[in-house]
């Protein structure tokens, strides 16, 4: 709702981490505007402290005022910024709602769906396979890679099989707490190929610092690919992401003799 | 012992320390015990039918009886308290003995209860609802203990002596605090089911 | 209202009063406030070096991951965990608490209401007996088998609860038993400090002549009372699944791990308040001392800082926005701390106001007051991001939440904390701190504090995640201007230990060597300044002090003197 500020924001996050995700935008501008006005606030009390500071400094002959701050302009002197704060804090809660509401409560129509299974101390991914339905036979699982393609509308399905992890892909911008016994669901829509880091935000134990994964974003043609590349032997894959020759022939025996 | 100590003896609000002393750890008390009961109505809205079901397995009866011995030994230690203030220090030992004997009803007909509880398979680790039964009535009864053992302590070492007055009143708010999250406790565990 | 007892007689000369005390019913068994407040002191600084090495430790793995570090060897990626864990554990609970709350507490209070003890000795006594055994079974948990436990600070289960998941069988429940210790012995400790500011004050000592500092400690205390019954539930349910295996927290058997986070959470935020309001108390005082100044809006800031004592109890759950609680929870939880910046405001501009009209005297004291101010409003404002849950969503997890709750806690535990000792060394020991020596630990703790954490803020806004063992293993994370700025950062970290040294010296040379101070060297008003340095057993001789106005009177116009001390009697009463 307010990415059109996107343009008069100096694009803090985007300087340091690229947006993949349709709503990344949002979160970084609504970073950018907290910047702007607690900025301004910050420079201006810090700037008047150093004054003060400097101004009163004891010097000779110099003598301090007795000043209790309860007459009526002292009061004010604190109470008008104290309003125009809570001004602001106004302005950044309205954004902030809006941006909540988008990320974590609405979950848009899905293109796809993902399973994604967290444990001690790896994450195991369920993709929809060739037939775009999550649960069916031609799924591919993949351990501690995430293959999704661009422009596409997913829903996530988050579990933990053991303690607290936390999906987290920071070029998405998102975040998500697994919790053990539930299935949390949300929703991403990737923006820009490419390959990035996928972290664990929940300390979950000796490897928690070593349990990252990674996200493939891949546009149409290379998604295609991708799901040939890796659909099941049996299902007609063209090759088996898994399993040794050995096994290959043995399955191919076993469908002949029926 | 080191000299008296002056700031002991000032009371600026009116209100003797030591009873505001007490009221503190009244409030940190309630605090705790808070904390547990407000767990545990939140999980038993949660599990509703799963959690009635081994509620059904409390002793009404038994928490009956024991609110009965704890309501009425609040009760003697009021008396205990009146006496105190007429300085009848005969009077005073003997109803905070009653209130002894009635706090170790309590513990006896619970000792009962935990026993056939625990024979007939209902034990700490049997479902979250015995897990929480028994960690907030086992720490309830604690609470029990060591005021019954205070109250000795002020009976014998101070009422017998005819000093401290002051601890009769305290002691029988921290035992009146003890009644009141058992009142808490004896719906919650035993009447809803 | 009941006044003082007829006949005061204060500790004197007389037969009665002289009492032989061996040393260890003088210094390890005493029920005298300012020893068990030195012990406090002292167990606490103590502890601040076993965190700050901590601390060493796990920087030099990410500034240089693999290698030997010097004075500790290759660093596992479990005793990495352990140390980040216990870094925290310690620094709130066994550094922070003790010196500002029980420390600063036990000391200052008694003599700045102007009374000879705490009004309850013995237990005071038995509340530092069980915060020293709470600080021995957290250092043993670090020796037993399978080590200290390394679940973060905030232990939250599964993980915490099951060995199983934490390798860590003996080190996870003796780190909570340590806790638990610590909470009941701070419980024992507050019966102390409320009613001896209730009724033990001195005569003439209104509700609104009671130093900021006392009041600070005793809105802290009863915020600790009141939101540290939850934990402790939550500490005993989390105790039984970990040793007799019942399943309070875990999810298969019908309990529930978000369940200890809001027990966690609903102290742990009005925990950080606990210790930030004696921080500020401490910075009250010194600033009205060096600035020459009435505090600015004293009323205001006392009211401000109990409705921030109340609103704290509304924010917890901006600490679990993503972990799975109702999501619409967040809209309350957004709203309550955003809002919760404007009383912080209201007390950080009542300070900076103070210095105007001032005579500002740059002593080591002042230096450290003024330098908590800057550093807090920096850590004070960047917490607006993270409250804007939209944008935590982001920033969860990362180091811009350490540089965060950095830039608070450093200025609260360490900053004011300086500040307080060069400021009250004199009363203590009857001797001042090295002044030169003082600046230069100040430069240097300052400077290289910041540029700690700056670089955290930039790194975390990068999407560098907490408690990660080593950032190379993270393609994304391991770029070179990246791993510079954590060697950076580590660099500054060690230069900042380094200049701890200075302090430490000073303050032993000092104790000795230092300038001898007389009663009152920097001229202030309050009460403890009237006595001896250091001040005798029962603190103000024979005659307590009486108290006819407010504890801030300074440069009243039309007085010669420019400090008003607050027993001094009023013009028309002396000859």
């Amino acid at each position: 709702m307010f990415e059109f500020l996107d343009k008069f924001m100096p694009g803090i996050l985007e300087s340091l981490i690229p947006r993949a995700s349709e709503f990344a935008i949002e979160i970084d501008v609504l970073f950018d505007v907290i910047t702007i006005l607690v900025g301004f606030w910050f420079v201006l009390v810090l700037g008047y402290f150093f004054y003060l500071v400097f101004r009163y400094r004891h010097r000779e002959g110099q003598k301090a005022k007795y000043v209790t701050g309860e007459t009526h302009r002292q009061k004010q002197a604190i109470e008008i910024p104290h309003f125009l704060i809570l001004a602001c804090d106004i302005v950044i809660i309205i954004p902030t709602f809006v941006v909540w509401y988008n990320v974590k409560i609405e979950v848009p129509p899905p293109d796809e769906e993902v399973r994604i299974v967290a444990q001690q101390w790896a994450w195991t991914f369920y993709h929809a396979g060739e037939d775009e339905i999550l649960g069916t036979d031609d799924d591919i699982v993949s351990i501690n890679e995430l293959h999704v393609k661009e422009n596409t509308q997913y829903t996530y399905h988050l579990e933990s099989r053991d303690v607290m992890h936390s999906f987290s892909v920071p070029v998405f911008r998102l975040k998500q707490d697994a919790v053990p016994g539930r299935v949390i669901t949300g929703h991403f829509k990737p923006i820009l190929t490419g390959e990035w880091d996928i972290q664990c935000a929940e300390m979950c134990g000796v490897a928690h610092g070593i349990m990252g994964a990674r996200i493939f974003i891949k546009n149409e043609a290379e998604h295609k690919e991708w799901l040939a590349m890796n659909t099941p032997i049996d299902l007609g894959g063209s090759f088996l992401a898994v399993a040794g020759e050995d096994e290959i022939t043995e399955l191919k025996e076993d469908k002949n003799n029926g | 012992m080191a000299h008296q100590i002056i700031a002991t003896g000032r009371s600026r609000t009116g209100i003797p320390t030591g009873r505001l002393a007490v009221w503190w750890v009244i409030g940190s008390e309630i605090l705790i015990f808070g904390g547990l009961i407000a767990a545990y109505l939140l999980n038993r809205f949660n599990h509703g039918p799963s959690w009635s079901v081994e509620a059904a397995n409390t002793n009404t009866l038994i928490g009956a009886c024991n609110t009965f011995w704890l309501l009425t030994s609040s009760l003697f230690v009021v008396y205990a308290h009146a006496a105190s203030e007429r300085r009848d220090a005969a009077k005073t030992r003997m109803w905070i003995w009653l209130t002894i004997l009635l706090g170790g009803f309590f513990m006896g007909f619970k000792a009962y209860e935990y026993t056939t509880e625990i024979h007939h398979g209902f034990t700490l680790f049997t479902s979250n609802f015995w897990s929480f039964y028994y960690t907030a009535t086992g720490l309830h009864g604690f609470h029990v203990l060591c005021g019954m053992v205070i109250l000795a302590i002020i009976a014998e070492g101070d009422i017998k002596k005819k000093q401290n007055w002051h601890r009769v009143e305290n002691i029988g708010l921290y035992w009146h605090f003890v009644d009141i999250i058992w009142i808490f406790l004896f719906p919650l565990m035993y009447i809803a089911k | 209202m009941a006044e003082v007892a007829p006949a005061e007689v204060g500790h004197g000369d007389t037969h009665d009063d002289h009492h032989e005390e061996s040393f260890w019913s003088k210094y390890v068994f005493s029920t005298d406030h300012k020893i068990i407040g030195f012990q406090y002191m002292f167990t606490g600084m103590a502890m601040a070096l076993i965190g700050g090495y901590f601390a060493y430790v796990f920087r030099m793995q990410l500034a240089f991951p693999g290698s030997s570090i010097p004075f500790w060897g290759t660093l596992s990626p479990a005793a990495y965990n352990s140390l980040v864990t216990n870094h925290g554990t310690i620094m709130i609970f066994w550094v922070a608490m003790p010196v500002l709350i029980a420390a600063m507490g036990n000391f200052c209070i008694p003599l700045m209401i102007g009374c000879d003890d705490m009004v309850f000795p013995r237990v005071n006594r038995l509340s530092y007996q069980i915060f020293l055994l709470s600080a021995i079974v957290l250092i043993i948990s670090f020796f037993v088998p399978g080590g200290g436990f390394g679940g973060a600070w905030t232990a939250y289960p599964p993980l915490s609860a099951k060995a199983a998941y934490n390798s860590t069988p003996f080190g996870a429940p003796l780190w909570l038993i340590a806790v638990t210790l610590e909470i009941v012995a701070f419980l024992l400790g507050g019966i102390n400090f409320i009613t001896t500011t209730m009724n033990a004050r001195a005569k003439g000592m209104k509700i609104y002549d009671i130093p900021m500092l006392v009041w600070m400690i005793v809105i802290a205390s009863i915020l600790f009372m009141c939101s540290v019954g939850p934990l402790i539930a939550g500490a005993v349910m989390l105790l039984f699944d970990q040793t007799l295996g019942t399943s309070f927290f875990d999810a298969a058997a019908g309990g529930d791990p978000v369940l200890w986070q809001h027990l966690f959470w609903f102290f742990g935020h009005p925990e950080v308040y606990v210790v930030l309001l004696p921080a500020m108390g401490i910075v009250a005082e010194v600033v009205c001392v060096f600035a020459r100044k009435k505090l600015f809006a004293y009323k205001l800031i006392l009211y401000s800082t109990i409705g921030l004592g109340i609103l704290s109890f509304f924010v917890w759950a901006h600490h679990q926005f993503i972990s799975g609680v109702d999501p619409r929870a967040t809209y309350l939880f957004t709203t309550t701390t955003l809002l919760i910046s404007i009383p912080v405001a209201i007390i950080l501009f009542a300070f900076i106001a103070t210095l105007y009209g001032g005579s500002i005297r740059f002593s080591t004291a002042m230096l450290f007051a003024l330098a908590f101010i800057a550093e807090f409003l920096l850590g004070g404002v960047t917490g607006i991001w993270l409250g804007s849950s939209g944008v935590d969503i982001y920033l969860h997890d990362t180091y811009f939440v350490l540089a965060h709750f950095h830039y608070t806690f450093v200025p609260i535990a360490i900053i004011a904390v300086f500040a307080a000792v060069y400021h009250w060394f004199p009363k203590m020991f009857g001797r001042k701190m090295n002044e030169t020596w003082g600046k230069i630990h100040f430069w240097g703790t300052i400077i290289s504090f910041n540029g700690i954490f700056i670089p955290l803020f930039i790194l975390g806004s990068a999407g560098q995640h907490r408690r990660i063992y080593n950032f190379q293993n993270y393609p994304d994370l391991a770029g070179q201007n990246m791993q510079d700025m954590r060697v950076f950062a580590t660099m500054c970290l060690v230069l900042m230990l380094a200049f701890q040294v200075i302090f430490i010296v000073n303050f032993i040379v000092s104790l000795k060597r230092g300038e001898k101070a007389g009663r009152n060297p920097w001229n202030a008003t309050t009460l403890e300044w009237i006595t001896e340095s250091p001040p005798p057993h029962g603190n103000f001789g024979t005659t307590m002090p009486e108290v006819y106005r407010g504890p801030y009177e300074y440069s009243v116009e039309g007085r010669e003197k420019d400090f008003w001390p607050q027993n001094e009697k009023p013009d028309s009463e002396t000859t």
